[in-house]
Protein backbone atom coordinates (compact mmCIF):
# COMPACT_ATOMS: atom_id res chain seq x y z
CA UNK A 1 0.00 0.00 0.00
CA UNK A 2 1.42 3.68 -0.72
CA UNK A 3 1.51 6.18 1.94
CA UNK A 4 -1.62 7.54 0.43
CA UNK A 5 -3.84 4.93 0.23
CA UNK A 6 -2.54 4.23 3.93
CA UNK A 7 -3.56 8.12 5.04
CA UNK A 8 -7.06 7.62 3.71
CA UNK A 9 -7.61 5.00 4.92
CA UNK A 10 -6.94 6.30 8.09
CA UNK A 11 -8.87 9.37 7.96
CA UNK A 12 -11.71 7.00 6.96
CA UNK A 13 -11.34 4.98 10.40
CA UNK A 14 -11.18 8.44 11.96
CA UNK A 15 -14.46 9.42 10.25
CA UNK A 16 -16.09 6.57 11.43
CA UNK A 17 -14.68 6.89 15.19
CA UNK A 18 -15.92 10.48 15.66
CA UNK A 19 -18.90 10.11 13.35
CA UNK A 20 -17.24 13.17 11.37
CA UNK A 21 -18.27 14.26 7.89
CA UNK A 22 -14.81 14.98 6.72
CA UNK A 23 -11.63 14.52 7.51
CA UNK A 24 -8.24 17.25 6.71
CA UNK A 25 -5.12 17.63 6.95
CA UNK A 26 -4.12 14.91 8.59
CA UNK A 27 -0.40 14.71 8.35
CA UNK A 28 2.17 12.47 10.78
CA UNK A 29 4.00 14.97 13.45
CA UNK A 30 7.02 13.88 15.50
CA UNK A 31 6.82 11.56 17.50
CA UNK A 32 8.67 9.25 20.48
CA UNK A 33 10.06 5.64 18.99
CA UNK A 34 6.85 4.11 21.05
CA UNK A 35 4.45 6.30 19.74
CA UNK A 36 3.15 7.88 16.36
CA UNK A 37 1.51 11.43 17.01
CA UNK A 38 -0.54 12.69 14.11
CA UNK A 39 -2.68 15.62 14.09
CA UNK A 40 -5.85 16.36 11.77
CA UNK A 41 -8.96 18.28 11.46
CA UNK A 42 -12.67 17.00 11.32
CA UNK A 43 -15.52 18.78 10.58
CA UNK A 44 -13.39 21.80 11.20
CA UNK A 45 -12.16 21.27 15.02
CA UNK A 46 -8.30 20.31 15.15
CA UNK A 47 -7.27 16.71 16.96
CA UNK A 48 -4.56 14.65 18.32
CA UNK A 49 -4.31 10.95 17.35
CA UNK A 50 -1.44 9.26 19.60
CA UNK A 51 -1.02 5.45 18.31
CA UNK A 52 1.31 2.70 19.78
CA UNK A 53 3.61 1.80 17.18
CA UNK A 54 3.70 -1.79 15.92
CA UNK A 55 6.23 -4.13 17.89
CA UNK A 56 6.09 -1.86 21.05
CA UNK A 57 5.45 -3.35 24.38
CA UNK A 58 3.48 -1.83 26.73
CA UNK A 59 0.67 -0.02 24.97
CA UNK A 60 -0.72 2.98 26.58
CA UNK A 61 -0.97 1.63 29.85
CA UNK A 62 -2.86 4.26 32.03
CA UNK A 63 -2.34 7.50 30.12
CA UNK A 64 -5.88 7.87 29.08
CA UNK A 65 -7.41 7.84 32.92
CA UNK A 66 -4.53 10.08 33.60
CA UNK A 67 -5.85 12.56 31.66
CA UNK A 68 -9.42 12.80 33.11
CA UNK A 69 -8.27 12.46 35.99
CA UNK A 70 -5.50 15.39 35.60
CA UNK A 71 -8.20 17.40 34.01
CA UNK A 72 -10.87 16.65 36.64
CA UNK A 73 -8.24 17.86 39.14
CA UNK A 74 -7.23 21.41 37.69
CA UNK A 75 -4.25 20.19 35.90
CA UNK A 76 -4.19 21.87 32.35
CA UNK A 77 -4.04 18.90 29.80
CA UNK A 78 -6.02 18.01 26.35
CA UNK A 79 -9.27 17.04 26.26
CA UNK A 80 -9.64 13.23 26.04
CA UNK A 81 -11.85 12.52 23.33
CA UNK A 82 -11.65 9.56 22.30
CA UNK A 83 -9.67 6.51 24.21
CA UNK A 84 -8.91 3.59 22.24
CA UNK A 85 -6.49 2.01 24.87
CA UNK A 86 -8.22 -1.40 24.65
CA UNK A 87 -9.63 -1.03 21.27
CA UNK A 88 -8.52 -2.49 17.72
CA UNK A 89 -10.37 -0.24 15.47
CA UNK A 90 -6.87 1.10 14.39
CA UNK A 91 -5.08 -1.52 14.65
CA UNK A 92 -2.69 -0.75 17.53
CA UNK A 93 -4.03 0.97 20.81
CA UNK A 94 -4.67 4.84 20.81
CA UNK A 95 -6.49 8.01 22.05
CA UNK A 96 -7.70 10.93 20.52
CA UNK A 97 -7.38 14.23 22.36
CA UNK A 98 -8.05 17.93 21.22
CA UNK A 99 -5.26 20.10 19.68
CA UNK A 100 -4.30 22.69 21.81
CA UNK A 101 -2.50 25.55 20.08
CA UNK A 102 1.00 27.24 21.29
CA UNK A 103 4.54 25.76 21.08
CA UNK A 104 6.56 23.46 22.66
CA UNK A 105 9.96 24.20 21.39
CA UNK A 106 12.12 25.05 23.71
CA UNK A 107 14.60 27.56 22.02
CA UNK A 108 11.56 29.56 20.74
CA UNK A 109 9.91 30.02 24.19
CA UNK A 110 13.34 31.15 25.72
CA UNK A 111 13.93 33.89 23.31
CA UNK A 112 10.17 34.76 21.14
CA UNK A 113 8.71 37.67 21.93
CA UNK A 114 5.40 36.20 21.65
CA UNK A 115 6.29 34.27 25.15
CA UNK A 116 7.83 37.45 27.38
CA UNK A 117 5.01 36.72 29.10
CA UNK A 118 4.61 33.32 29.43
CA UNK A 119 8.35 33.32 30.16
CA UNK A 120 7.18 35.73 33.50
CA UNK A 121 4.48 33.40 34.49
CA UNK A 122 6.08 29.95 34.02
CA UNK A 123 7.23 29.23 37.25
CA UNK A 124 3.61 29.75 38.83
CA UNK A 125 2.23 28.21 36.11
CA UNK A 126 4.03 24.94 36.78
CA UNK A 127 4.55 24.82 40.38
CA UNK A 128 0.38 25.20 40.34
CA UNK A 129 -0.01 22.50 37.92
CA UNK A 130 2.27 19.97 39.70
CA UNK A 131 0.66 20.85 43.10
CA UNK A 132 -2.49 20.08 41.88
CA UNK A 133 -1.26 16.95 40.21
CA UNK A 134 0.59 15.83 43.09
CA UNK A 135 -2.64 16.71 45.05
CA UNK A 136 -4.65 13.52 43.55
CA UNK A 137 -5.85 10.97 45.77
CA UNK A 138 -3.59 7.83 44.01
CA UNK A 139 -6.76 5.69 44.92
CA UNK A 140 -8.02 7.40 42.09
CA UNK A 141 -6.04 5.53 39.44
CA UNK A 142 -4.97 2.07 39.32
CA UNK A 143 -2.38 0.22 37.07
CA UNK A 144 0.37 3.00 37.22
CA UNK A 145 3.76 1.74 37.83
CA UNK A 146 5.45 2.04 41.48
CA UNK A 147 9.04 1.40 41.29
CA UNK A 148 11.93 2.89 43.09
CA UNK A 149 13.88 4.93 40.52
CA UNK A 150 17.29 4.56 41.71
CA UNK A 151 16.77 0.67 41.29
CA UNK A 152 15.00 1.38 37.77
CA UNK A 153 18.13 3.14 36.29
CA UNK A 154 20.41 1.02 37.95
CA UNK A 155 18.76 -1.60 35.96
CA UNK A 156 18.58 0.19 32.64
CA UNK A 157 22.57 1.20 33.14
CA UNK A 158 23.43 -2.11 34.49
CA UNK A 159 21.33 -3.79 30.49
CA UNK A 160 23.00 -1.18 28.39
CA UNK A 161 26.56 -2.76 29.34
CA UNK A 162 28.30 0.79 29.17
CA UNK A 163 30.27 1.07 32.38
CA UNK A 164 30.70 4.58 33.88
CA UNK A 165 32.35 5.58 36.72
CA UNK A 166 30.71 8.99 37.19
CA UNK A 167 27.35 7.13 37.58
CA UNK A 168 28.84 4.11 40.39
CA UNK A 169 30.03 7.38 42.14
CA UNK A 170 26.91 9.36 41.53
CA UNK A 171 24.60 5.92 42.94
CA UNK A 172 26.62 5.43 45.97
CA UNK A 173 25.74 9.20 46.55
CA UNK A 174 22.26 8.85 45.88
CA UNK A 175 21.64 5.48 48.21
CA UNK A 176 23.85 7.36 50.57
CA UNK A 177 21.88 10.30 50.72
CA UNK A 178 18.28 9.16 49.65
CA UNK A 179 15.86 11.36 51.55
CA UNK A 180 12.80 9.62 53.22
CA UNK A 181 9.58 10.38 51.20
CA UNK A 182 6.63 11.71 53.18
CA UNK A 183 4.26 11.36 49.62
CA UNK A 184 3.82 9.13 47.52
CA UNK A 185 1.61 10.53 44.44
CA UNK A 186 0.65 10.86 41.13
CA UNK A 187 4.35 11.91 39.63
CA UNK A 188 4.34 13.35 35.39
CA UNK A 189 7.70 11.53 34.88
CA UNK A 190 8.60 14.33 32.20
CA UNK A 191 7.25 17.75 33.22
CA UNK A 192 9.73 19.75 30.87
CA UNK A 193 9.98 22.30 28.54
CA UNK A 194 9.24 20.39 25.13
CA UNK A 195 6.22 18.20 26.82
CA UNK A 196 4.67 21.06 27.60
CA UNK A 197 2.61 23.63 25.47
CA UNK A 198 2.97 26.60 25.71
CA UNK A 199 0.48 30.08 24.87
CA UNK A 200 1.45 33.57 24.64
CA UNK A 201 0.11 33.55 28.92
CA UNK A 202 1.67 31.00 29.98
CA UNK A 203 1.20 26.70 29.84
CA UNK A 204 -1.86 25.98 27.63
CA UNK A 205 -1.54 21.95 28.58
CA UNK A 206 0.73 19.57 30.14
CA UNK A 207 1.79 16.80 27.87
CA UNK A 208 3.33 13.81 27.35
CA UNK A 209 1.77 11.44 30.08
CA UNK A 210 3.96 8.20 28.92
CA UNK A 211 6.10 8.08 32.02
CA UNK A 212 3.48 8.98 34.59
CA UNK A 213 3.60 6.56 37.43
CA UNK A 214 3.55 6.65 41.79
CA UNK A 215 6.08 8.01 43.73
CA UNK A 216 7.73 11.25 45.74
CA UNK A 217 6.12 14.47 43.92
CA UNK A 218 10.09 15.77 44.23
CA UNK A 219 10.74 14.06 41.27
CA UNK A 220 8.96 16.10 39.12
CA UNK A 221 10.79 19.24 40.54
CA UNK A 222 13.81 18.27 40.60
CA UNK A 223 13.75 16.97 36.74
CA UNK A 224 12.14 19.90 35.88
CA UNK A 225 15.80 21.83 37.17
CA UNK A 226 17.92 19.65 35.48
CA UNK A 227 20.37 21.23 33.58
CA UNK A 228 19.35 19.65 30.03
CA UNK A 229 16.05 21.27 30.35
CA UNK A 230 17.34 24.71 31.03
CA UNK A 231 18.32 24.55 27.24
CA UNK A 232 20.69 26.83 27.45
CA UNK A 233 19.54 29.43 29.74
CA UNK A 234 21.07 30.66 32.87
CA UNK A 235 17.88 30.41 35.17
CA UNK A 236 17.24 26.98 37.23
CA UNK A 237 14.32 26.53 35.99
CA UNK A 238 13.31 25.48 32.88
CA UNK A 239 16.16 28.27 32.16
CA UNK A 240 12.81 30.96 33.03
CA UNK A 241 12.94 31.41 36.26
CA UNK A 242 13.97 30.94 40.11
CA UNK A 243 13.91 27.89 42.31
CA UNK A 244 12.00 30.61 44.88
CA UNK A 245 9.16 30.98 42.22
CA UNK A 246 9.00 27.64 41.38
CA UNK A 247 8.82 26.05 45.04
CA UNK A 248 6.50 29.06 46.22
CA UNK A 249 3.51 28.52 43.51
CA UNK A 250 4.00 24.95 45.02
CA UNK A 251 4.28 25.62 48.18
CA UNK A 252 1.25 27.88 48.29
CA UNK A 253 -1.32 25.73 45.82
CA UNK A 254 -0.16 22.58 47.63
CA UNK A 255 0.41 23.50 51.10
CA UNK A 256 3.20 21.05 51.52
CA UNK A 257 6.79 23.17 52.33
CA UNK A 258 9.38 22.59 49.58
CA UNK A 259 12.71 20.74 51.07
CA UNK A 260 15.20 22.18 48.44
CA UNK A 261 17.72 19.57 49.67
CA UNK A 262 15.33 16.84 48.71
CA UNK A 263 14.74 18.95 45.07
CA UNK A 264 18.52 18.64 44.72
CA UNK A 265 18.81 14.83 45.30
CA UNK A 266 16.11 13.86 42.55
CA UNK A 267 18.29 16.81 41.07
CA UNK A 268 20.99 14.58 40.90
CA UNK A 269 19.03 11.69 39.85
CA UNK A 270 17.55 13.51 37.29
CA UNK A 271 20.56 14.18 35.61
CA UNK A 272 22.13 10.75 36.17
CA UNK A 273 19.07 9.55 34.61
CA UNK A 274 18.71 11.91 31.39
CA UNK A 275 22.70 10.70 31.14
CA UNK A 276 21.75 7.10 30.90
CA UNK A 277 19.20 8.19 28.54
CA UNK A 278 21.80 9.39 26.39
CA UNK A 279 23.61 5.99 26.30
CA UNK A 280 19.99 4.50 25.58
CA UNK A 281 19.36 6.81 22.75
CA UNK A 282 23.18 5.59 20.94
CA UNK A 283 22.35 2.37 21.28
CA UNK A 284 18.86 2.47 19.54
CA UNK A 285 21.44 3.96 16.65
CA UNK A 286 24.01 1.44 17.02
CA UNK A 287 21.26 -1.17 17.35
CA UNK A 288 20.07 -0.62 14.25
CA UNK A 289 16.53 -0.36 15.62
CA UNK A 290 16.37 3.19 14.25
CA UNK A 291 19.27 4.45 12.39
CA UNK A 292 19.79 8.25 12.89
CA UNK A 293 23.16 10.30 13.07
CA UNK A 294 21.09 12.37 15.55
CA UNK A 295 20.43 10.03 18.21
CA UNK A 296 24.40 8.90 17.42
CA UNK A 297 25.33 12.34 18.17
CA UNK A 298 23.36 12.15 21.80
CA UNK A 299 25.67 9.22 22.66
CA UNK A 300 28.40 12.05 22.96
CA UNK A 301 26.16 14.16 25.54
CA UNK A 302 26.55 11.31 27.87
CA UNK A 303 29.74 13.28 29.36
CA UNK A 304 27.80 16.82 29.59
CA UNK A 305 25.65 15.04 32.62
CA UNK A 306 28.79 13.49 34.07
CA UNK A 307 29.92 17.08 33.86
CA UNK A 308 26.57 18.65 35.47
CA UNK A 309 26.98 15.72 38.19
CA UNK A 310 30.51 16.74 39.77
CA UNK A 311 28.90 20.59 39.37
CA UNK A 312 26.13 19.56 41.23
CA UNK A 313 28.27 17.51 43.79
CA UNK A 314 30.71 19.95 44.50
CA UNK A 315 31.47 20.13 48.07
CA UNK A 316 28.14 17.40 49.04
CA UNK A 317 29.85 14.41 48.40
CA UNK B 1 52.60 7.92 13.82
CA UNK B 2 53.71 6.73 10.57
CA UNK B 3 51.39 6.04 7.90
CA UNK B 4 51.61 5.69 4.02
CA UNK B 5 48.53 8.32 3.24
CA UNK B 6 48.90 10.80 0.99
CA UNK B 7 47.66 14.51 1.56
CA UNK B 8 45.02 15.61 2.89
CA UNK B 9 44.82 14.08 6.27
CA UNK B 10 41.81 12.28 7.72
CA UNK B 11 41.31 15.55 9.72
CA UNK B 12 41.52 17.99 6.72
CA UNK B 13 39.45 16.07 4.58
CA UNK B 14 36.14 15.91 7.32
CA UNK B 15 36.74 19.84 7.48
CA UNK B 16 36.10 20.22 3.32
CA UNK B 17 33.04 17.75 4.35
CA UNK B 18 31.99 19.72 6.71
CA UNK B 19 33.13 23.29 5.56
CA UNK B 20 31.10 22.21 2.24
CA UNK B 21 27.63 21.55 4.14
CA UNK B 22 27.99 24.95 5.83
CA UNK B 23 28.90 26.80 2.59
CA UNK B 24 26.71 25.15 0.04
CA UNK B 25 24.28 22.79 1.63
CA UNK B 26 22.71 24.61 4.60
CA UNK B 27 21.45 27.38 2.66
CA UNK B 28 19.67 25.42 0.38
CA UNK B 29 17.80 23.27 2.32
CA UNK B 30 14.78 24.11 4.52
CA UNK B 31 15.02 24.65 8.60
CA UNK B 32 14.13 20.39 9.58
CA UNK B 33 17.26 19.69 7.27
CA UNK B 34 19.26 22.71 8.99
CA UNK B 35 18.59 20.87 11.76
CA UNK B 36 19.65 18.03 10.84
CA UNK B 37 22.86 19.34 9.19
CA UNK B 38 23.83 21.25 11.93
CA UNK B 39 24.06 18.08 13.95
CA UNK B 40 26.31 16.26 11.14
CA UNK B 41 28.42 18.96 10.98
CA UNK B 42 29.21 19.39 14.88
CA UNK B 43 29.80 15.96 14.66
CA UNK B 44 32.06 16.22 11.81
CA UNK B 45 33.96 18.92 14.03
CA UNK B 46 33.82 16.48 16.79
CA UNK B 47 35.87 13.95 15.20
CA UNK B 48 38.54 16.83 13.64
CA UNK B 49 39.22 17.37 17.41
CA UNK B 50 39.18 13.82 18.56
CA UNK B 51 41.90 13.37 15.60
CA UNK B 52 43.96 15.84 16.72
CA UNK B 53 44.08 15.73 21.17
CA UNK B 54 42.75 12.28 21.24
CA UNK B 55 46.34 10.21 21.41
CA UNK B 56 47.26 12.33 24.08
CA UNK B 57 44.21 11.97 25.77
CA UNK B 58 44.21 7.96 26.11
CA UNK B 59 48.02 8.16 26.86
CA UNK B 60 47.24 10.60 29.54
CA UNK B 61 43.96 8.00 30.53
CA UNK B 62 45.85 5.04 30.66
CA UNK B 63 48.42 6.51 33.32
CA UNK B 64 45.25 7.68 34.93
CA UNK B 65 43.77 4.35 35.40
CA UNK B 66 47.13 3.20 35.98
CA UNK B 67 47.48 5.03 39.00
CA UNK B 68 44.04 3.58 40.41
CA UNK B 69 45.17 -0.10 39.16
CA UNK B 70 42.75 -0.51 36.36
CA UNK B 71 42.64 -1.54 33.27
CA UNK B 72 39.52 0.53 32.11
CA UNK B 73 36.59 2.44 32.76
CA UNK B 74 34.73 -0.92 32.94
CA UNK B 75 37.28 -2.15 36.23
CA UNK B 76 36.98 0.89 37.53
CA UNK B 77 33.61 1.28 37.44
CA UNK B 78 32.95 -2.64 38.91
CA UNK B 79 35.70 -1.67 41.95
CA UNK B 80 33.69 1.55 42.71
CA UNK B 81 29.87 -0.25 42.62
CA UNK B 82 31.44 -3.28 44.77
CA UNK B 83 33.23 -0.65 47.49
CA UNK B 84 36.80 -1.70 46.94
CA UNK B 85 37.39 2.24 46.62
CA UNK B 86 35.46 3.29 49.35
CA UNK B 87 38.71 4.23 51.13
CA UNK B 88 40.16 6.50 48.75
CA UNK B 89 36.90 7.94 46.92
CA UNK B 90 38.12 11.53 46.54
CA UNK B 91 41.12 10.55 44.53
CA UNK B 92 38.99 8.50 42.44
CA UNK B 93 36.67 11.32 41.73
CA UNK B 94 39.37 13.73 40.86
CA UNK B 95 40.74 11.02 38.30
CA UNK B 96 37.24 10.63 37.02
CA UNK B 97 36.56 14.35 36.76
CA UNK B 98 39.84 14.45 34.75
CA UNK B 99 38.17 12.05 32.25
CA UNK B 100 35.33 13.56 31.78
CA UNK B 101 37.22 16.92 31.08
CA UNK B 102 38.60 15.24 28.02
CA UNK B 103 35.39 13.86 26.91
CA UNK B 104 34.15 17.22 27.00
CA UNK B 105 37.09 18.56 25.12
CA UNK B 106 36.41 16.25 22.78
CA UNK B 107 32.86 15.98 22.49
CA UNK B 108 31.82 19.95 23.22
CA UNK B 109 34.36 22.18 24.44
CA UNK B 110 31.88 25.03 24.71
CA UNK B 111 30.44 23.41 27.40
CA UNK B 112 33.02 23.78 29.84
CA UNK B 113 32.45 27.66 29.24
CA UNK B 114 29.55 27.68 31.08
Amino acid sequence: MSINTLVDALASDLSLLLGAREISNLRRLTGGASRETWRFDADGSSFVLQRVRPGTIGGLKQEPSVLVMAARHGVPVPELVFDGSASDALTQPFMIVRAVEGETIARKIQRDDAFGLARQNFCRDAGTALAKLHGIDVQEVSGLEDEDQVERYREVLDFLNEPHPTFELVFKWLKAHQPESRRRTIVHGDFRLGNLMIGPRGIEAVLDWELAHLGDPMEDLGWLCVKAWRFGGAQPVAGLGSYDDLFSAYEEHSGVKVDHDVVRWWQVLGTLKWGIICISQASTHLSGVIRSHELAAIGRRVCENEYDLFQLLEGEW
Amino acid sequence: MAHPHDVPTSSQLLEAVRQWLERDVMPAVDARLQFHGRVAMNLLAMVEREIEIGPGQAVEHDERLATLECADDSELAQRIKSGEMDDRLEEVRALVYASVVDKLLVANPKYLEK
